[in-house]
């Protein structure tokens, strides 16, 4: 089975955030990048599918010349080749026009499968893997938990909300985005960080956006508090002993 | 293109389908911004046999309620979904479809907006709208330590698709009308070839041994405890207080705790008299599973975390120094 994994670069979690001095996005001079953690999950899923029936893993990234650290992570985790559609200006294109960019870096290799995390951490649309599949005439299924390989393509495992699942069957070639949870993460190896300095990347050089944006960012800024928040501040002891006098005379539960 | 139209999510799992509060809310949603552009709101509901799904709807002020039934469309397929609610849109010409943002929706809605050549602007929190001008739309950026202003860029000839946040908008607010609103069955072209995923019916992994939603106090963990052995720390704050044991899904992810325990979107819902949060940073998708809750106390290292946004206390500071004081301090109060 050949796997193509599209896998996104994001600020690492415990970035601070800072909008930046436009107001129309934010500051990226200091912040440190990691794989979007939904698609490290789909990377695990397509490892994993490609020990039990054979075939080839392919990472895929779109971004500026940085996506590349990324991408040799994949490498070293066990994926066979990497794909760079190097663009630096995703901030703007939507997510239509990136998932066409990904689109035409994915037609020429015919994959049967295509793997995606189910959002990404820093934009949180939620959506290019769905319109991933449906520029490129697939079906889909969204926040897989398992996936096995069966004779006319495959079933999966899809979540549903409040603690259902559902199997899906569905042909082949087919997009997938992934859920966590379905598989533990591994850790590249010494000798797989080694390795993946001779696999090889392609570097697709992106063709300038011809389509006008559907929406435009217009201002990003802290969200105001829904509550107000009162801070307890001190020593841990006296902390807890402020915690201790509301848990007692506000909130009633000791 | 004129109008809003809400397409409506139901519940059939107790034999008589009824809308889906949040796709109560997603309406209400509706009803609002078609009232701030002076625009009709209609709403659509899919499925088979769902006449008095479309009844209960009718109550609602709206311009019309459409029943697009056909028996391809008795379970969800997103296939099923696209092709029905493209024929609806090219023959009804809504300038705005809404839709609440859940994992079904999250399925299909994408594909339909590429349909029109649209982006969804998904998992909105806020609507902005005056006539003469295009709304605002505010979504959450970075897991909710960022908001963000969208605006549609209209062209005319695609309605602009956007998705409703759980609990943003309030099922309680919406309008009703004196005289019902019209239903307008609308049949729609589809054949079996054209839906390529076969679904089976839904299932539980296992029924659940612990009812979260029924505990009047929860102590809940997330990513900040590090290891699973920190997690005892956490339950013996748990044990003093009495309180049920909870977390969020990457503690669950990891196996550290049991997924019956896990709060959130993929999880339970709970809204207990207190709950104390500690090192959960506050992504959205556990917010909308907790933020109903009576006191919520937050216990986190970063100030800036989202879950202080919806905290009534908080504390900035380090959890593996708190959780033990308040431990000692709760148990010294109980006597």
């Amino acid at each position: 089975m050949k796997i193509i994994v599209a896998i996104k670069q994001v600020p690492e979690r415990d970035a601070q955030i800072i909008v930046a001095p436009d107001g129309k996005g934010v500051d990226d001079r200091d912040l440190a990048y990691t794989i979007n953690e939904p698609d490290a999950y789909a990377l695990e899923e397509a490892l994993q599918l490609k020990e039990k029936n054979g075939g080839e893993v392919i990472a895929l990234c779109a971004g500026p010349d940085r996506v590349a650290s990324t991408l040799r992570e994949a490498l070293a985790k066990g994926a066979d080749r990497a794909i760079h559609v190097n663009a630096g200006d995703l901030a703007q294109r939507d997510t239509l026009a990136l998932a066409q960019l990904l689109a035409d870096a994915i037609r020429p290799e015919s994959p049967d499968l295509i793997l995606t995390g189910l959002q990404s951490d820093d934009l949180g649309l939620g959506q290019t893997g769905v319109v991933l599949a449906e520029l490129l005439g697939m079906p889909h299924a969204t926040l897989i938990m398992h996936v096995e390989a069966t004779s006319s393509g495959l079933r999966v495992k899809r979540e549903l909300e409040d603690g259902w699942f559902q199997h899906l069957d569905m042909p082949l070639p087919a997009l997938l985005t992934i859920q966590s949870g379905g598989n533990k993460l591994r850790y590249a190896t010494l000798m797989g960080i080694k390795k993946a300095k001779s696999k090889p990347t392609a570097t697709i050089t992106a063709s300038p956006a011809t389509v006008p944006p559907t929406i435009e960012l217009t201002r990003v800024y802290l969200p105001e508090k829904q509550k107000r928040t009162q801070m307890l501040t001190g020593t841990p002891a006296e902390i807890a002993v402020q915690l201790v006098e509301k848990l007692q005379s506000e909130v009633r539960v000791l | 293109m004129s109008g809003v139209l809400v397409v409506m999510e139901h519940q059939d799992r107790s034999g008589s389908p009824s809308p889906s509060r949040i796709s109560l809310e997603a309406l209400a949603a509706g009803q609002h911004l078609a009232k701030e552009l002076g625009i009709d709101c209609s709403a659509a509901v899919l499925g088979e046999g769902i006449g008095s799904l479309a009844e209960q709807l009718s109550g609602k002020a709206l311009t019309k309620v459409f029943a697009v039934e056909h028996t391809l469309l008795t379970q969800y397929t997103a296939d099923g979904y696209v092709h029905a609610l493209q024929q609806l849109i090219r023959k009804t010409t809504p300038g705005y479809v809404l839709f609440p943002h859940t994992y079904q929706v999250r399925d299909f809605a994408p594909a339909l907006a590429t349909r029109f050549q649209q982006v969804l602007i998904s998992d909105v929190i806020a609507i902005h709208a005056s006539s003469g001008g295009a709304p605002i739309l505010v979504r959450q950026l970075f897991q909710g330590k960022l908001n963000a202003d969208y605006r549609p860029i209209t062209t005319q000839q695609a309605p602009c698709f956007l998705s409703i946040q759980a609990g943003s908008f309030r099922s309680d607010s919406l309008q009703n009308s004196a005289t019902p609103a019209p239903i307008e069955p609308f049949a729609v072209d589809l054949a079996p070839a054209q839906i390529r995923t076969t679904p089976s019916a839904p299932f539980r992994e296992s029924a659940n041994t612990v009812d979260l939603a029924a505990a009047p106090i929860i102590v809940s963990v997330g990513r900040g405890i590090r290891e699973q052995e920190n997690i005892a720390l956490v339950k013996t704050l748990a044990d003093a207080l009495g309180a049920e044991l909870a977390a969020s899904r990457p503690i669950c992810d990891a196996g550290w705790l049991p997924m019956e325990r896990q709060v959130g979107s993929s999880g339970q819902t709970v809204s207990p008299k207190l709950y104390l949060a500690v090192g959960i940073s506050g992504a959205i998708q556990h917010l909308v599973g907790m933020k109903g809750s009576k006191t919520i106390i937050a216990i986190n290292k970063d100030e800036n975390a989202p879950i202080f946004e919806v905290a009534d206390y908080g504390v900035a500071g380090d959890l593996f120094e708190i959780v033990p004081a308040l431990t000692k301090a709760i148990l010294a109060a109980k006597g």
